[in-house]
């Protein structure tokens, strides 16, 4: 048990002091100054030549979306297209069948979004070319874009007074030549040497030691599990995801992956203070997003160590903590820690099933995608955050009778407006989507998609509509979800979900970039303290947190105190 | 142009398995005789009296379609399946106390194809194995305690026992019985 705390804390340790120098050299990626990867600048030119790219055009924010949604609009229709026709495509040596177009449709969108939301089981419902070209590649761009977005934004709050916010193509193309590609490679090659499989070969039939026959499914799976951690995407390779023994074979490469969520949210908020030289601003948000992880780690770690008091009541040896849908190689309190990481950030790729977590720990996880903003999505995540920050100098500057300000720009009523309503929209698609779902399967229970009676019940409904609209992509897998009714009423949550911020966040930096600077004073409001922290992380719990806090009490909640 | 990359990306990768990765990229196997017998890092079923049986699998240990039970463990007809494992275990293995019969035995995996016990759940099945394999129990206990793998570096992480390395090394010490194990 003890040994089990201090892989935990290793990996704590090894986020936060890597975070910092990864986040520096981000900031020199997108403001273009020296790095040791320079030697990709050919293969950069090339792309450029190759794709038609001006790269030294300067887009607004309007062209700057425009792009943006342009690009996810093609590898959309191209995913469709590899999806239906899988079966006849090259590398499918285990023969598996195409998919469905309302399950093609839910893919497609579910990847696209950097979402992830699996309504298939990897080792079936997908082939070797469409895990590679359809999977893969949806999660090197998707990751890319949330960077490109992020990096645009940072550029409109960098600059003094601008109407524009870099180039979008340039910003997607470093992104993946500079940050995600490198970084992808030498997790999958550590991988790789720790046994993940790598192979196009089919699957292996062998005969067990009983006499039994048992087929093994392999794959690519190392070039996959690298970029879905790193992209914080999380679709598995495999059904089970990172539980799975061929994705996560022992404790180094759980420690590995799931360090590998984090560290780039982590690092964007330092990269984010060197870009616009505001360090103690950057140190200040880390702080609280720091606190919110840690204080959510440190509570599910001890309530899955502890157990499940309805097994203990059972008369047997419960010290190894709730093992029910856990990895003896990976344990409870790693299995705690990861629910955690992949809930604070967009990830959802699991190493233990969810579902079968204890009340509090499945309460715990929802929150954090109903918060969706402690660390978060490659990119986005900070977004999300940047957000509440205009709600938040929005009310303090009521508050104490000062003009809101924000880095040095007047926030007036035109970002509020975006902002209060990216802000509420999280809450509406949850509980709108959740309500509908309760509501059919209460009216008639022969639907029968639930896997587990009564307030656990509805979590699983909750839960799936909270990971959808967060972009998360984990879930209570109990849901018999490969119906049309939840491929598509998820898909459109997820649609909502990711665009409909992502355009009013960049709209709000590109209006304020647009603003001219005022200088800062003594009545300026100062956000780079202590005081205005606490006050945004107040408001991020009174906005997100108790918006959800009825839904809660009826799922997790009502489910802890039954027993 | 992101094909380009993904492609190279991939080659890369599949290149480095090929030189330096332990199974040339694919899943290590597990041999006797030359033959395989599994996967060493996934998990097989086992029921007769002479192996030592892994955890409970919601998919019956079908390495081609992963999965676990996502059974909450406050559902009551779950509660009922675990109390049915605990008298079938307890039931092979009489002289077991309730008390001392670890958890991890009666619930199903993530994956269902784990392929570790805890150095506990292997501990209580040493006698029943002994028994009906007719060796001495210190034999099969020396046996688990040379399978039974550490924490990482001895400090990070679970200990564990890997189930089909431990059952392939007792049937290869019944074939030659000074015990050379391997």
């Amino acid at each position: 048990m003890k040994t089990e705390i201090l892989g935990v804390v290793l990996q704590w340790v090894a986020l936060v002091t890597l975070c910092y120098p990864l986040g520096r050299y981000i900031a020199h990626v997108y403001r273009e100054k020296r790095t040791w990867l320079d030697f990709m600048a050919p293969v950069e030119r090339a792309i450029y030549k190759f794709c038609g790219i001006d790269a030294e055009k300067e887009m607004n924010w309007k062209q700057f979306l425009k792009a943006l949604l342009t690009v996810n609009l093609f590898w959309f229709f191209w995913g469709i297209l590899l999806l239906v026709t899988q079966k006849w495509l090259p590398l499918n040596p285990d023969g598996n069948p195409s998919q469905s177009p309302d399950q093609a449709f839910n893919t497609c969108i579910s990847f696209m979004v950097n979402c992830n939301l699996q309504h298939y089981c990897g080792e079936s419902g997908l082939t070797y070319f469409t895990q590679l070209f359809v999977i893969m590649l949806f999660q090197f761009v998707t990751a890319a874009c949330g960077m490109a977005a992020m990096a645009g934004v940072m550029k409109a709050l960098a600059v003094k007074s601008t109407r524009t916010i870099g180039n979008f193509w340039v910003l997607l193309t470093k992104s993946v030549t500079r940050i995600l590609l490198p970084l992808s490679l030498a997790v999958g090659i550590l991988l790789v040497i720790n046994g993940v499989p790598m192979t196009f070969e089919g699957k292996q039939t062998l005969t067990t030691l009983e006499g039994n026959e048992q087929v093994i499914s392999q794959g690519p799976t190392a070039a996959i599990v690298p970029i879905k951690q790193l992209g914080t995407n999380g679709g598995g390779y495999f059904g089970v995801n990172s539980a799975h023994p061929l994705e996560n074979p022992n404790a180094f490469t759980n420690i590995l992956e799931c360090w590998s969520i984090l560290i780039l949210p982590m690092a964007m908020v330092f990269a984010f203070g060197f870009y616009t030289r505001r360090r103690k601003l950057a140190a200040w948000i880390f702080a609280v997003m720091l606190f919110a992880y840690t204080a959510g780690v440190v509570f599910s770690v001890w309530q899955e160590t502890s157990g499940s008091k309805q097994l203990a009541r059972l008369g047997i040896a419960c010290d190894t903590g709730s093992m029910e849908g856990k990895e003896v190689r990976i344990g409870a309190a790693a299995s705690a820690m990861w629910g955690v990481t992949t809930t604070v950030t967009s990830n959802g790729s699991v190493n233990s099933m969810h579902d079968s977590q204890t009340p509090l720990s499945g309460m715990l996880q929802m929150l954090n995608m109903q918060i969706n903003c402690w660390f978060g999505g490659v990119g986005v995540g900070w977004m999300n955050y940047f957000a509440f920050l205009i709600i938040a100098v929005f009310i303090s500057g009521l508050m104490v009778g000062r003009t809101p300000e924000f880095l040095g720009k007047k926030v007036e009523a035109r970002e509020m407006k975006i902002a209060t309503i990216v802000v509420l929209l999280h809450p509406l698609l949850i509980l709108a989507g959740t309500a509908l779902a309760s509501g059919l399967i209460a009216a008639r229970p022969s639907l029968g998609w639930l896997n587990n009676p009564s307030y656990h019940g509805l979590s699983e409904m909750l839960y799936e509509y909270t990971s959808a609209a967060a972009n998360n992509g984990s879930g209570f897998e109990g849901l018999g979800d490969n119906t049309p009714f939840w491929n598509i009423s998820t898909g459109l949550v997820l649609i909502f979900g990711r665009y409909l911020p992502i355009v009013g966040q960049v709209a709000i930096a590109g209006l304020l970039a647009q603003k001219k600077f005022i200088p800062e004073s003594a009545g300026t409001l100062k956000t780079d303290t202590g005081t205005f922290s606490l006050m945004t992380f107040a408001v991020i719990l009174i906005v997100a947190a108790l918006s959800f806090f009825p839904a809660l009490a009826l799922g997790p909640i009502a489910d802890y105190l039954s027993f | 142009m992101c094909m380009v990359l993904a492609v190279g990306y991939v080659f890369i990768l599949w290149l480095a398995a090929v030189a330096i990765a332990p199974g040339g990229g694919e899943a290590t196997s597990v041999e006797v005789k030359g033959k395989a017998v599994g996967a060493a890092q996934v998990g097989q079923a086992f029921t007769e009296m002479r192996y030592f049986w892994g955890r409970p699998s919601a998919v019956n240990y079908n390495g081609g379609g992963s999965g676990g039970s996502n059974k909450a463990t406050t559902n009551p007809e779950y509660l009922g399946e675990v109390e049915q494992r605990i008298d079938a275990f307890l039931k092979a293995h009489p002289y077991l106390a309730r008390t001392d019969l670890p958890l991890e035995m009666v619930t199903a995996s993530g994956s269902g194809l784990d392929p570790d016990i805890s150095p506990r759940g292997a501990e209580v099945q040493i006698r029943r194995v002994a028994e009906a394999r007719k060796m001495p129990e210190e034999t099969v206990r020396r046996m688990v305690e040379s399978v039974t793998e550490g924490p990482w570096l001895g400090l990070f992480g679970t200990p564990k026992v890997n189930v089909l390395k431990l059952n392939v090394a007792l049937d290869a010490a019944l074939e030659n019985p000074r015990g050379t194990e391997k």
